[in-house]
This record gives C-alpha cells, sequence and structure tokens, in this order.
C-alpha cells in the first residue's frame, strides 16, 4: 500500500495504544536486574514482590476500590472477562444458571457466555436504543430470582456509548445478583469509582491506559468468591496461577498511577477535539451521522457513518493519505458480518457498513482532527459517484 | 494487504459510471452483505464495444469491478463470458483469501450483463416474428 511517507495519523487508539515512555522507563529494571520470581524467597523474589504489590496499590487507588487485594493481575481484558464469566457463574450455579448481558458487548463477553450456555446456563442479551444505551425497563424485566450473574460494559470502545452503571447496580443488588462491569475502554479516559458505582468484578485493560499489551486485571470485591479458569501454583490467591508477568505488571502500575493523574486535563482536552471532528464531518456531508450518544460518550470516540458506501473502502482511502482509522463494516472484519453493535442499535446492514471510527489518543491534535475533516468529504464523494445506492441528487 | 495493482485499480478504476441506453445491464450482490456490482455493456458486431460499473462495497469489489471492465472491453460477447473470477483475481496479482468472494461478483455482473443482452436480442426478434 502506497501511503503518504510525512503524513501518519493513527486515530485507532481503541484497538491499540502505543506504551506511554515512562511506563517504559518503569519496566526496564525488570527484565535484566531485577528479573526474580515473587514466589521465591530470597532477595530477587522479594524485589519481585513488592513491586507486585505496588502495581496493586496503584491500580486499585485508579478505580478507589477497597483494597489493593481486590486486584487480580490476568493476561488482558479478554482473559478477565472469562475469569469473571465463567468464574461467577461457575461459583454460583447452584443458586442460578441465568446470566444477563447486553447486545452491545466485547466478543470476550459474548463468547464466554455462549460457552457456558454450552454448559446448560442461560443468556439473555438485553437490548439497547438506537444510541447503544441499555434499555433500563427491558433489562428490568429479563433479570429474575435465577439470574446470578449480570455482565455490562462501562462503555463500549466502537460507539463510545456510557451506560448508567450506577442504575443497573441498583437493580442487579436489588435482585440479589453479582454485578461484572467490562471497563476496559473507559477505564482511564472516565473516573470510575467501583464502591460508588456499586461494582462487584471489573476488567481492566493496561494498553487502554498506554501500558503494554498482554496484561490486564480484574478487580473483584473482597467478600466475592468465584472458581478460576488457571489451575497450578496458587498465584493471585489462587485466582490465575502462573508466575506473574511482571514486567508488564510494573507497566500497568506506573500506567494506572500515571492515569490517575493526567486523565481529567487530558479528557478534556481530547473531548474538544472529538467533537469539533464530529461535527466537521457531519455537518458538511448530507446523510452522514453520528453513532451512540452526542452527550453520554467515551472522550476519545469518534464513530460516524456515511450512507450509501461501504467502510473498508473509506479507510484504504485514508490510508493512502497517511491516516489510519477503523470500521464496522463486514469487510473490514475477519468475520465478514457488520459490526454487532452497530447492528443492536437498530441501524441496518447496509448503515453498519458505512460507519468509520476514529479513536483519539495522547498524541493527537485539533490539527489531526483538521486534517481528516479537509480528506474525508472528497473520499466520501468519490466512493459516492461509484456506488449504485447513491440518489442521484448527490452524484457530483 | 492488497496488491499494488489492486489499490492502483482502486484509486484509479477504470471505466466507473453507467451507460444511459446500454443494450445489457447486470446486478449482482446485496448491500446487506456488503457488495452491490452493476455492469453495464454497450454491444457492437457481437463485441463488447462499452463497459461501465457502479460499485457499492470494499477495495477489493471496486478494485475488482475496474479489472473487469478492462478485461471485457473490446472481448466478443462469447470471450467475455470466460471471464471468470479466478481470471479477475489473477489479473489484479492476487486478491486476500476473505475477500475471494468479493471477485466473484464482478464476473457474475458482466455474466449477467450479457445474459441480460442476450435475452433482450431474443425478445426483439419474437416481436419481429
Amino acid at each position: 500500500m502506497s501511503t503518504n511517507k510525512v503524513m501518519q495519523i493513527y486515530v485507532d487508539h481503541s484497538a491499540g495504544k502505543p506504551v506511554d515512555s515512562r511506563v517504559i522507563g518503569a519496566m526496564s529494571p525488570y527484565f535484566k536486574t531485577s528479573y526474580g520470581n515473587p514466589s521465591s524467597f530470597h532477595k530477587f523474589g522479594q524485589e519481585a514482590k513488592q513491586a507486585l504489590e505496588t502495581s496493586r496499590v496503584n491500580i486499585s487507588k485508579l478505580i478507589n476500590a477497597e483494597k489493593p487485594e481486590t486486584i487480580i493481575f490476568t493476561s488482558g481484558a479478554t482473559e478477565s472477562n472469562n475469569l469473571a464469566i465463567k468464574g461467577t457463574a461457575i461459583r454460583n450455579r447452584k443458586k442460578g444458571t441465568k446470566i444477563l448481558t447486553s447486545a452491545v458487548e466485547h466478543m470476550s463477553v459474548v463468547n464466554s457466555c455462549k460457552s457456558m450456555m454450552r454448559q446448560g446456563f442461560q443468556t439473555t442479551f438485553s437490548p439497547v436504543d438506537s444510541f447503544g444505551l441499555l434499555d433500563l425497563s427491558k433489562f428490568e424485566e429479563n433479570i429474575d430470582d435465577q439470574t446470578k450473574l449480570v455482565s455490562i460494559v462501562y462503555a463500549n470502545g466502537e460507539v463510545g456509548t456510557i451506560q448508567p452503571i450506577n442504575e443497573i447496580s441498583k437493580i442487579v443488588h436489588a435482585n440479589d445478583s453479582y454485578l461484572h462491569v467490562d471497563a476496559t475502554a473507559a477505564c482511564g479516559q472516565i473516573p470510575i469509582d467501583v464502591q460508588k458505582d456499586g461494582i462487584d468484578l471489573m476488567t481492566i485493560s493496561c494498553n487502554d491506559l498506554y501500558g503494554p499489551k498482554g496484561v490486564g486485571a480484574l478487580y473483584l470485591k473482597d467478600s466475592l468468591r468465584i472458581d478460576p479458569l488457571l489451575h497450578g501454583g496458587g498465584q493471585e490467591h489462587g485466582l490465575r496461577s502462573g508466575t506473574e508477568n511482571i514486567s508488564s505488571i510494573v507497566g500497568f502500575g506506573k500506567a494506572a498511577q500515571i492515569a490517575r493523574i493526567e486523565m481529567n486535563s487530558e479528557s478534556n482536552r481530547i473531548v474538544k477535539i472529538r467533537d469539533n471532528l464530529i461535527r466537521g464531518l457531519i455537518d458538511p456531508i448530507p446523510y452522514a451521522f453520528l453513532n451512540g450518544h452526542p452527550v453520554k460518550r467515551l472522550p476519545d470516540n469518534v464513530s460516524v457513518r456515511f450512507n450509501f458506501i461501504e467502510g473498508e473502502s473509506i479507510l484504504l482511502s485514508l490510508a493512502m493519505s497517511g491516516v489510519f482509522a477503523s470500521s464496522g463494516s463486514a469487510c473490514a472484519a475477519k468475520t465478514l458480518q457488520p459490526s454487532h453493535v452497530l447492528l443492536a442499535m437498530g441501524l441496518k446492514h447496509e448503515e453498519a457498513h458505512g460507519s468509520l471510527m476514529i479513536t483519539l489518543g495522547k498524541q493527537n491534535t485539533q490539527k489531526d482532527a483538521d486534517y481528516i475533516k479537509e480528506l474525508i468529504p472528497n473520499i466520501i464523494d468519490r466512493l459516492r459517484n461509484m456506488s449504485p445506492l447513491t440518489p442521484k441528487e448527490l452524484k457530483k | 494487504m492488497y496488491s499494488d495493482k489492486v489499490m492502483d485499480h482502486f484509486t484509479h478504476p477504470r471505466n466507473t459510471g453507467e451507460i444511459p441506453n446500454a443494450d445489457g445491464v447486470g446486478t449482482v450482490g446485496n448491500p446487506t452483505c456488503g457488495d452491490l456490482m452493476t455492469m453495464y455493456i454497450k454491444v457492437k458486431n457481437k463485441r463488447i464495444e462499452d463497459i461501465k460499473f457502479k460499485t457499492f462495497g470494499c477495495g477489493a469489489a471496486i478494485a475488482t469491478s475496474s479489472m473487469t471492465t478492462e478485461l471485457a472491453k473490446g472481448k466478443t460477447i462469447d470471450e467475455a463470458m470466460k471471464i471468470s473470477r479466478a481470471s479477475v483475481a489473477e489479473s489484479l496479482g492476487g486478491l486476500p483469501k476473505v475477500k475471494m468472494h468479493c471477485s466473484n461478483l464482478a464476473a457474475d455482473a458482466l455474466h449477467a450483463a450479457i445474459k441480460d443482452y442476450k435475452e433482450k436480442l431474443e425478445k426483439a426478434k419474437e416481436v419481429k416474428k
């Protein structure tokens, strides 16, 4: 693919983020100098153990967890979601075999629930409205005394819609169920307080905090017991056996510390660029729409759609001008299915195909947004002129 | 992920547009699946004198449409019927595996346009009788 050598604008941060150089700095001693195993008795082991516990403290502070011990390190958000869902469902099997989740979850939640269905559990995927917000009255209808586990995304990474976790939590706890929240996209962007929000289990991703990939955590409320997925030497209070990935966990702790201090100012900065970009993409182009909620929205998320054209063609055109984004189109995915999130919000297949997902990050500036705003109208015009679906009045 | 040839045809697609009084028109695909193509042909002395396309779809869908028109232009309709998904993909220097479905469509749209042309011809003959 021929790309402009000079211009490189990366706006696919929900897919992957660069690692903060302060994080890399914090990690580096744990490769060659402090390489001990935290389970070892000696100095090297104790050094590693101390680093592990310091990270736990930093992560617990970011989400205002009651104790550092509530943080269980995993290999990432996918494992945390699997552990939360399978571990809670199996542990409480005798009390009830129903799982309640939403129609806009990450595939690691969807497929964990489906795997439990093969084990005899029932799963209900509660619907959302056209903004992607959980329909609370239907949600309340869907919860019953057999429902022991509820899993809801804090904010969907694809369309950015932030769920009313506090209200959801009240419904869940009135029903004597446990609430797992997938905060992969939300944590580090918006303030989260697991105690105030009434969250029992919560998934956190490290890369989403500008830390390394391949490490994550599950917050597990102090008194709660779940079954592990991995059995072995009993690390992480027996919930996640395997020698801890110390260097990455140290990076995770540092990333959480930075996020706690810098989140507010960074989010305020990025929200301005987000809103400017949304308006700049939608206002000048006919049949262009915002996906997700205009206000209850993650600071980084610009998800829009253009009717009559297909998303991968937009991505290719953008990439040729040095802009790297994402789409909910089937053609840009492995599955050849458009995003289930967009379909759950009531979009038709052909509408979902025309989506463009831009997720902003720390290195993006208003200049980047201006460049994208300049590029997009020409790309849309060119593709629409080629499309048999475009109405005559739009052709140029 | 795409070959240079695919990118060239995606960036500079040949023969886009419609032919107002086309002798044959073929549409295949479905916007629900993300691919919809229409081919228009103008036939003279059993040769494809002009061909144009309209495509809604991914980069591969646009590139294969463009390549198909380029392969078909100037060919007799019998020769054009031999253009296949495989020959289109090959002319583009290959396509990613998941995209082979898209490349099916361009040749299919051409064949549909030729079929439409033949049917119109038959009908015209019947009217004359």
